[in-house]
């Protein structure tokens, strides 16, 4: 296939926006759709956490784009509906309302939803955070008027999602308890020396932190939580609880359609799931060939890039996507770009930890795999054409 | 003639536009703010000024055009 006359995009978040955008951008001047669950225009996920849920942002300053710019490509956006199925051979979607919707190719970009704990369904006071209406609760809540002193708030994962929070409602005065099992918020994602310095940072500013021990679930009274119990038996009192351990592929609705499904929508290396039909963004699993592994990535900057190589495939471009994996988080007034993937092995190639402006490098087996800055983005972003040699950059420089 | 609209507040220093349109966009050193190099790129950037826009990851870079 070289030029649909219809493209159908089933979902309508950073990923889905991104690849209407990119095949426009490319040329593409066919039918577009873009199908999504939520009733609200494309917003940004990242800024719930922060920015939004501190109040500095209304929900308005969180979309991605105006009327204008949506008006100005040309695309029919269905939303409040949801997919329930998809018809391989006919490349047909049906939605929750009953619509059909057919196209020539079809990109899957249903992203994912917060994993919970067992026993939180139906339970007042306990949130998990995804959408723009998850972040307003969890606001509303946090700052409800309580007779008894201040809110009580338990993060409970140690991710980049419940360390942002942490951060943020303690901005805002509350007493915060961020608890998980690692041993430094983050410690996978950033490798254990900036993990450490960023528990340092969280302790300084009042952030409680319960590490080391695992959730093992929630306690309520009368229909409302009133604390979360850790492995060991200790249990934190809390008015108010935010699950974050992770994340699940939006994928139910494509079982027995036909397509792979195995943590994600299983793509080959040009995130070609079938014939016709592509993934994009948090949902899709594909073949990363520099890496040798199959990779499924859950950031904001993927969602863009990999919507961009979708578009060029759907126009025909036979073309792999091998990125350099990347991430940011701000937290109190760190801010940290991670490209790449940190190890145990850290270099300070720039700036100073003590400072806490630096950027570090690390290696696995003599190779440079990771590239992290704290409070030095610039800096660390020229730093990562280090990254694991021409080959990676070459077929991902951006 | 394109007009290009950065929101520093918005931007959170991934700097994907410096590397999609380098003649038009940098970073500061302190904190990787973006830097606008030229509000009014020239013609022949056009594609890599839109390509910055769209790939941006906090939405902080707009388009206008101007007679």
């Amino acid at each position: 296939m070289t030029s649909p006359g219809e493209v159908l995009v089933v979902g309508a978040s950073a990923a889905g926006l991104a690849t209407a955008e990119a095949l426009r951008r490319k040329g593409y001047t066919g039918g577009l759709t873009l199908l999504g669950d939520e009733p609200h225009p494309p917003y940004d996920r990242p800024p719930l956490s922060k920015q939004v849920l501190a109040g500095a942002w209304g929900p308005e300053r969180a979309r991605l784009r105006g009327d204008e710019v949506l008006e100005a490509l040309g695309a029919r956006f269905v939303l409040g509906d949801r997919a329930v199925a998809l018809d391989l051979g006919d490349r047909a979607v049906t939605t929750a309302s009953g619509l059909t919707l057919r196209a020539d190719a079809v990109v899957l970009a249903t992203g994912v939803r917060p994993r919970t704990l067992p026993d939180q369904h139906g339970l007042a006071g306990v949130h998990v955070l995804r959408t723009l209406d998850d972040a307003l609760a969890l606001r509303a809540d946090l700052l409800r008027p309580r007779p008894a002193g201040g809110t009580r708030f338990v993060v409970v994962g140690d991710g980049v999602l419940g360390a942002e929070v942490a951060a943020t409602a303690r901005t805002l005065g509350l007493d915060v308890t961020l608890a998980g099992p690692q041993a430094a918020p983050l410690a996978a994602q950033l490798g254990p020396l900036v993990a450490g310095l960023l528990a340092d940072l969280h302790a300084e500013r009042g952030v409680r932190l319960r590490l080391g021990a695992a959730v093992l679930g929630l306690t309520s009274a009368a229909g409302r939580v009133t604390g979360v119990r850790l492995e060991g038996g200790e249990e934190l009192p809390a008015d108010v609880v935010l699950v974050a351990l992770g994340a699940t592929p939006n994928t139910e609705w494509l079982e027995g359609s036909g397509l792979t499904l195995d943590n994600g929508v299983v793509c080959d290396a040009r995130c070609r799931a079938a014939d016709g039909v592509y993934a994009a963004g948090d949902v899709a699993r594909w073949r990363h060939e520099p890496l040798g592994a199959s990779v499924r990535l859950e950031n904001r900057t993927n969602a863009t890039e990999q919507a961009a190589a979708v578009a060029d495939n759907v126009l025909g471009a036979n073309r792999a996507y091998a990125p350099v994996p990347y991430f940011w988080t701000d937290q109190f007034d760190a801010r940290l770009q991670v490209h790449g993937t940190p190890t145990d092995e850290a270099d300070v190639v720039a700036g100073e930890p003590a400072a806490r402006r630096f950027v570090v490098t690390h290696r696995r087996a003599g190779e440079t795999v990771g590239v992290l800055g704290w409070n030095m983005p610039k800096q660390a972003r020229q730093h990562r054409q280090e990254l694991l040699g021409p080959r990676l950059l070459m077929g991902g420089a951006r | 003639m394109m007009k290009v609209f950065v929101d520093e507040d918005k931007c959170c220093g991934a700097g994907s536009c410096v590397l999609a349109a380098p003649d038009v966009f940098d970073q500061r050193d302190e904190d990787g703010v973006v830097v606008l190099l030229d509000p009014e790129p020239a013609e022949h950037l056009r594609a890599a000024v839109r390509e910055a826009a769209d790939v941006c990851p906090a939405a902080a870079i707009t388009l206008g055009e101007r007679a």
